[in-house]
C-alpha cells in the first residue's frame, strides 16, 4: 500500500509518500517561520494564506520526487486536527479533494498520533505496549500506548507545553523567532548551577508538569543581570532554563517508567530533538533497562511523514473519513480509538 | 462545453455544471457548513449529468472578495479537483458573480451595477461594473473594501445596486435610486462563475491548479501586535 500525505496543522507546510513495502518515498516540507517571524509568533490567518499556495506544489514535487503517480496511490492522508483550524482546513479540502478526483479513499489523521508514531520510520522501530513522552510546542504528555489509538494519558501539562517554555524564555532572552532551538544552543555555553530555577512539580507525587512559572522566572533572573553581563550570562540563564526543564521532564519519564514497568519509551515533537535531553534521558533509561526511541530531528517537529505512517496503519486497516471536508481545533489524543473499517465513503 | 463551477465564498454555498447549454446546479443559504457540502454538490451534479470529472473542460471557482475561511475553501477544492483530474481552472471575481446575476434580475436599461457585498466589520467589498457588448460586467475600477461611506457611484443617474452590503447598511442605496430591493438580497451564485468563465474557457485561457488561489482584497490581517505564541 502507498499513501499520500499531507501536514498542514500550524506553520508548516508539508507532504509525504509512503510506501509500506519501500519506505519513505519522498518527504517534502516549507517551512513559515519568515513570515511569522515580525510577529513574533504564529499568525493563524497568515498561516492559513500560505497553506493554501504553498501545499499543491509541495504535492507536485512530493510525487516526482518519489517517483510515483496517482495511479500508483492507494490513499491520501491529512492532519485533521488538532491545531489552528484555518491551517488545517487547507490540508483537508486539498487532500479530500485529491481523494475524490483520484477515487481514492481519504483519513484525516491526529497530529499527535503522528507524534507518537514519528520514530516507526527509522530502523529498529519500537513496539506496544510502550510509554511515550510527548514533548512539544503545544503539548507535554505522558502517555502510556498499549497499540494504535489504544492510549492512556498518564500525565498532562497544566499550563504551558514543554516547548513553550523554552519558546516564552528564549524571547524573554531576546533570542530570534522560534526561539526553542536558539535557546537550546545558547544553553550549551551556559555553566551549570549558575542560574537555578524552580522545579515545582518535582516535590509532588504523579505526572503532571507545569512549566508557567519558568517564564517568569527567567524574567526574573533576565532583569537581575547587570548593565555589564554579556553572552555568557545570559547563557547561563539559558542553562538553567533547559535544566529545569529537562530535569522535570526526566524526573516525570522515571516516575512513569517506574509506575508502569514498560521497557520501552519514546520521546517525540519537537522538544525531543533537544541534545542535553537526549543525553541525560539516555542514561536515566539505561540504568533501569529500558530503550528509548527517538524519530530522526528533523521528524521531532512537524512533518508530513509521521501523518502518513500513522494515515497508512489506519487506512490498510480499512479505517476511512466520513463524508465532508472536516477539521478540528480540538480533539483530545485520548478520544482516539484503535482502527475500525468502515463504509467507504465517496 | 462542459464546466464546474464552485463558490462558497459568502454565506451561500452552490456549485453548477454546464452540459452544452444546460447548467445544473446545487445551492444552499447557510451561515456555515459550507466544507461538509462543497463535495457532495460537485459529486451529486456530476451523478446527475453522468460525466465523470475527467471529462470537464475546466472548473471555474469564486475566487474572492468574500470569507476568508469560504474563499480558501473554494480554492483548495478547486486545486485538488483540477489537479486529480488533469483540468485547468478559471478564478472568477466574487463581486463581478453579483454584478452578473444584477443585469439578470433587471430588464431596465442602466448606466451600470454598483455592487456593495458585506464584508463584516462594518466595511463593504465593493466594485462598479458596466455591462459589455456580450452582456457580461466590465470592471470600472479596483476591487476595494472600506467602510460604506468610502463607495462611491461612476457618473450617471441610472446605477443599478446589488449585493448584501446594500442591506447591511442601507444609506448605501441613496446611491442607486430605483434598483429593485432583490438585487439587494443578492449572494454570487456557481452559475455567475461558471457564466462569466465560459469565455476563458473557451479562448483556452485555463491555469493550472496550483494557481487556483484566493484574492482577499483585506490584505492588512495583522498587526505585530496580533501575533500569538507558536502553538498548533
Ligand atoms: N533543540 C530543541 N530544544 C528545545 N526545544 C526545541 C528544540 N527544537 C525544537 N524545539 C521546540 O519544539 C517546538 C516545536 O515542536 P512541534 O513542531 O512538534 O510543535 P507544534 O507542532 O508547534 O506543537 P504540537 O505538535 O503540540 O501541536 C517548539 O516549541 C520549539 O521551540
Ligand atoms: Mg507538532
Amino acid at each position: 500500500m502507498r499513501i499520500l500525505a499531507l501536514e498542514s496543522s500550524c506553520d508548516e507546510s508539508a507532504v509525504a509518500v509512503l510506501d509500506d513495502g519501500r519506505g519513505l518515498l519522498s518527504h517534502v516540507l516549507h517551512s513559515q517561520v519568515d513570515l511569522h517571524q515580525a510577529y513574533g509568533g504564529v499568525v493563524p490567518e497568515l498561516a492559513s494564506r500560505d497553506h493554501v499556495q504553498r501545499l499543491l506544489p509541495l504535492v507536485e514535487r512530493a510525487l516526482a520526487e518519489a517517483g510515483t503517480c496517482a495511479d500508483e496511490l492507494d490513499g491520501v492522508a491529512y492532519t485533521a486536527g488538532p491545531g489552528l483550524i484555518g491551517a488545517l482546513l487547507a490540508g483537508a479540502a486539498l487532500a479530500r479533494s485529491l481523494g475524490f478526483a483520484w477515487g481514492l479513499p481519504t483519513l484525516g489523521v491526529h497530529h499527535l498520533e503522528g507524534h507518537l508514531l514519528a520514530p516507526l520510520l527509522e530502523p529498529d522501530p519500537p513496539t506496544f505496549p510502550h510509554l511515550a513522552l510527548l514533548v512539544s510546542g503545544g503539548h507535554t504528555m505522558l502517555i502510556e500506548a498499549r497499540g494504535l489509538g489504544d492510549y492512556t494519558l498518564l500525565g498532562d501539562t497544566r499550563d504551558d507545553a514543554a516547548g513553550e517554555a523554552f519558546d516564552k524564555s528564549a524571547k524573554l532572552l531576546g533570542l530570534p523567532y522560534p526561539g526553542g532551538p536558539h535557546l537550546a544552543r545558547l544553553a550549551e555555553r551556559g555553566r551549570a548551577g549558575r542560574v537555578v530555577l524552580p522545579r515545582p512539580m518535582l516535590e509532588r507525587p504523579g505526572l503532571e508538569f507545569s512549566f508557567s512559572g519558568l517564564k517568569t522566572a527567567v524574567l526574573h533572573a533576565v532583569r537581575a543581570l547587570p548593565a555589564s553581563a554579556g553572552e555568557a550570562e545570559r547563557a547561563d540563564i539559558a542553562r538553567g532554563l533547559q535544566d529545569a526543564v529537562v530535569d522535570t521532564l526526566i524526573a516525570k519519564a522515571v516516575r512513569a517508567i517506574d509506575a508502569t514497568g514498560l521497557d520501552a519509551l519514546v520521546v517525540s515533537g519537537g522538544v525531543s530533538a533537544n541534545h542535553s535531553l537526549r543525553e541525560r534521558l539516555g542514561s536515566a533509561a539505561r540504568e533501569r533497562g529500558v530503550r528509548v526511541y527517538y524519530p530522526r530531528p528533523e521528524f521531532c517537529t512537524d512533518n508530513a511523514a509521521m501523518i502518513a505512517v500513522a494515515g497508512l496503519a489506519r487506512l490498510a486497516a480499512g479505517e476511512r473519513d466520513a463524508p465532508g471536508i472536516r477539521a478540528r481545533a480540538q480533539w483530545p489524543l485520548v478520544s482516539l480509538r484503535p482502527p475500525a473499517a468502515m463504509g467507504a465513503d465517496a | 462545453m462542459r464546466l464546474l463551477a464552485l463558490d462558497t465564498s459568502t454565506e451561500a454555498c452552490s456549485a453548477a455544471l454546464s452540459v452544452g447549454d444546460a447548467v445544473l446546479e446545487r445551492s444552499v443559504e447557510a451561515p456555515q457548513g459550507h466544507a461538509g457540502l462543497i463535495l457532495s454538490m460537485v459529486e451529486a451534479l456530476l451523478a446527475e449529468a453522468g460525466v465523470a470529472l475527467s471529462a470537464l473542460d475546466g472548473i471555474a471557482f469564486g475566487r474572492g472578495p468574500g470569507s476568508f475561511t469560504g474563499v480558501r475553501l473554494a480554492a483548495s477544492v478547486t486545486q485538488g479537483l483540477a489537479f486529480g483530474a488533469g483540468l485547468g481552472v478559471v478564478p472568477v471575481s466574487s463581486l463581478r458573480a453579483v454584478a452578473w446575476q444584477a443585469i439578470g434580475v433587471s430588464a431596465a436599461a442602466h448606466d451600470g451595477v454598483l455592487v456593495c457585498n458585506d464584508a463584516r466589520m462594518q466595511q463593504v467589498y465593493w466594485c462598479a461594473y458596466r455591462p459589455g457588448v456580450d452582456g457580461l460586467p466590465i470592471a470600472l475600477m479596483e476591487e476595494a473594501v472600506g467602510a460604506p461611506e468610502s463607495v462611491l457611484r461612476p457618473a450617471g443617474n441610472a446605477w443599478l445596486g446589488a449585493g448584501r452590503g446594500f442591506r447591511a447598511h442601507p444609506a448605501l442605496a441613496n446611491l442607486v435610486p430605483g434598483t429593485p430591493t432583490d438585487a439587494f438580497d443578492l449572494l454570487p451564485q456557481a452559475r455567475a462563475v461558471l457564466a462569466l468563465a465560459r469565455p476563458d474557457v473557451a479562448a483556452g485561457r485555463l491555469l493550472p491548479p496550483s494557481e487556483a488561489l484566493p484574492i482577499y482584497v483585506r490584505d492588512e490581517v495583522a498587526k505585530p501586535s496580533s501575533a500569538r505564541p507558536s502553538s498548533s
